[in-house]
């Protein structure tokens, strides 16, 4: 009945202008959204579903199923939205999404990676849904909380560790983004791997240079992360990252007993120019008038090589 | 002569992780001060330093959870919901990993000061979903918390005693149960932990003073059965007495006033422990007697309930203590 995931059936160029137009409609028929993360990470995770990680086909619905509760001893039945990443078995990988507020454009990839019905983003933030705005153990593609900010890389690395002992082949990657730099626990993750050795473990790092507050020079300045993390014991390439044959290259780097972080030096307003308007405030972009809403509908269409939304219906 | 037990945390950790290839031995830089320094030294594979960085260690012992490992995590009990409670509660609690949280120096059992005090891990635990909390008295309980702990489907945070300490029982913990350890009809005394020994000295002086002691051990905190304890109130003419080492907001003082108010149960309660206060560093006994944790606290809170003076000095307590329990103790040291 639907499509299930056939790498490279489209390019990663393609999957990730789907993506941007996904989430574009999502935000101008809820009045707003996480616009700028599509911008910025589109390439990255449409790469990583489409060519980098080997995942098996999903074993969840489709269409996802409602909310059926929390882990809880009396919730048996209770499972995690990895599915949508396909089995646990030991020759796949995992894939963690530390910054948990991409989720809208994570799920929009799993659509268009043949992963999730498109009916899945139309529950996106509905009561009752498990499609949730900030992405939730449930969710589809999800596997943990990682909904505050800096636990996704440990987490990580614990299940690395756990993997190599066992002698899977699977790797474990991590979706983050650079804010994450500034919590302690990231550089506790680095170091951790460095120190054990756990070198299954990839990331690749939104650096969009963007936060809650706004820019982060403003709100707290990180300095060099490349340098700083080599520091720390890992292994660092940087990237453009909406040039996806750098992020194959950079993929390939061998890093022997460290973990590998791509940093990928992102636009904001890839892709949909006029967001720059908003800057700094780029974070959640809820439209500030009836004017605005209308003027970005048809700015970014004619960028994303569409027709503006029909919103009112 | 009650029996002195020497480091029964060492000995109970190595067989039950060598009989148990899927627990871990994880350590936060404190291994000497956990015991768990020969089991580093005698079978490295199974064991992993994760250093002084306690918000990495719960994730990562959340992704070995994941993998289908039992990690047993030792450190102060302090150092394992203060700084990274946001991690246990989002990457252990939740997701109901099986990841035994050994905590050592529990409440005032350590001269650390405020910083290593882990006065308010009952409450924090019991109001955290899907966590299990278990809390050792005594060698035998210490000797069976590690199969007790591995035993839960879900996360579970533990109270430990190291060093020397007491036999007091000769049964390992049955997970939700409690002990009785007497059955009178005055009053009903309720501990856990290091107070139950206190416990044990009052009640000899108390019954010599007239006092008919119903007095209850409690080695399971939560999940707490809570029919279980309301027979036991129901069968004291002269009220409820609760002595916790811990603050008195949301322990075991707290949980019996709720079983207590749950059922209309029209007693009076007396909550003794540390009273909405940080205590500082200094010896056990100094402590308990400074912060009223001791037996002689107990009796006199006992006469409080009561409302009448029995007499029982200090004198009487030191008679009734066991002689062995604190000759043999070491001092504790860091």
């Amino acid at each position: 009945m639907w499509n299930i995931a056939v790498k490279n059936e489209r390019t990663t160029e393609d999957i990730a202008l789907g993506i941007r137009r996904r989430v574009f409609e999502h935000a101008m028929r809820n009045n707003g959204g996480y616009l700028s993360q599509a911008c910025s990470s589109a390439e990255q995770l449409a790469w990583l579903y489409n060519e980098e990680l080997n995942l098996g086909a999903p074993t969840l619905p489709m269409i996802p199923k409602p909310f059926e509760g929390v882990p809880h001893a009396d919730n048996p039945d209770y499972h995690t939205g990895a599915g949508y990443n396909g089995p646990f078995e030991p020759e796949y990988d995992r894939l963690f999404i530390a910054p948990a507020h991409y989720a809208l454009v994570a799920y929009a990839t799993l659509i268009e990676t043949g992963r999730m019905a498109a009916e899945g983003l139309e529950m996106f933030n509905k009561d009752g849904s498990s499609v949730e705005m900030i992405g939730a153990e449930h969710s589809p593609g999800m596997e943990v909380h990682n909904g505050t900010l800096g636990i996704g890389l440990s987490t990580a690395a614990g299940l690395a560790w756990a993997r190599k002992r066992k002698g899977e082949k699977g790797r474990v990657w991590v979706y983050m983004s650079d804010g994450e730099v500034q919590e302690g626990q990231t550089w506790e993750a680095i170091q951790c791997c460095a120190h054990h050795r756990i070198d299954n473990v990839k990331a690749i790092m939104d650096v969009n240079r963007q936060q809650c507050d706004g820019a982060m020079d403003s709100v707290m300045e990180v300095g060099d992360i490349k340098t700083k993390m080599e520091n720390f014991g890992a292994v660092v390439v940087e990237v453009d990252a909406h040039n996806v044959n750098d992020m194959r290259e950079a993929a390939k780097t061998k890093h022997d007993g460290k973990p590998l972080i791509i940093l990928a030096n992102s636009n904001p307003f890839h892709a949909m120019p006029i967001l720059e308007e908003r800057f700094p405030r780029l974070h959640y972009v809820r439209f500030k008038s009836e004017e605005e809403r209308a003027r970005m509908n048809i700015s970014i269409a004619d960028s994303l090589g569409v027709d503006p939304i029909d919103y009112a219906h | 002569m009650v029996e002195m037990v020497s480091r029964p945390y060492e000995r109970a950790f190595e067989k039950h992780a060598l009989a148990n290839p899927e627990v871990l031995c994880i350590s936060a830089d404190l291994t000497s001060s956990c015991e768990i320094d020969k089991f580093r030294d005698n079978h490295p594979d199974q064991f992993l330093s994760m250093g002084m960085a306690e918000q990495n260690m719960m994730s990562f012992c959340g992704g070995l959870g994941l993998a289908g490992y039992r990690p047993f995590i030792h450190t102060f009990g302090v150092f394992t919901y203060r700084r990274p409670y946001d991690q246990l509660m989002a990457s252990i609690a939740y997701p109901r990993r099986k990841v035994r949280i050994m905590g050592f120096l529990p409440g005032i059992t350590t001269p650390g000061g405020m910083t290593h005090q882990a006065i308010e891990d009952i409450s924090v635990m019991r109001s955290m979903p899907n966590m299990t909390i278990l809390e050792t008295g005594d060698a035998t309980e210490v000797e069976s918390i590690c199969e007790a702990a591995d035993s839960i489907d879900g996360p579970v945070y533990c109270r430990v005693l190291r060093g020397s300490m007491p036999r007091l029982f000769d049964t390992p913990i049955k997970v939700g149960e409690m002990r009785e350890l007497s059955l009178g009809n005055d009053v009903l005394i309720v501990t856990a932990g290091i107070t139950t020994e206190e416990a044990m000295r009052a009640t000899k002086a108390l019954e010599a003073a007239g006092v008919s002691v119903r007095h209850l051990h409690l080695h399971t905190i939560k999940p707490f059965n809570a029919e279980a304890i309301l027979d036991h109130i129901n069968a004291v003419k002269g009220g409820v007495i609760t002595l916790e080492n811990h603050v008195t907001e949301g322990g075991i003082g707290s949980l019996v006033a709720e079983v207590m108010a749950d059922n209309g149960v029209g007693k009076k309660l007396r909550r003794l422990g540390l009273k909405d206060t940080y205590a500082h560093g200094g010896s056990r006994a100094y402590l308990m007697r400074y912060y009223g944790l001791d037996a002689l606290a107990l009796t006199q809170g006992v006469e409080d309930l009561l409302g009448q003076k029995l007499g029982i000095t200090e004198t009487d307590l030191a008679e009734a203590r066991v002689d062995a329990v604190h000759s043999l103790a070491k001092a504790e040291g860091l």
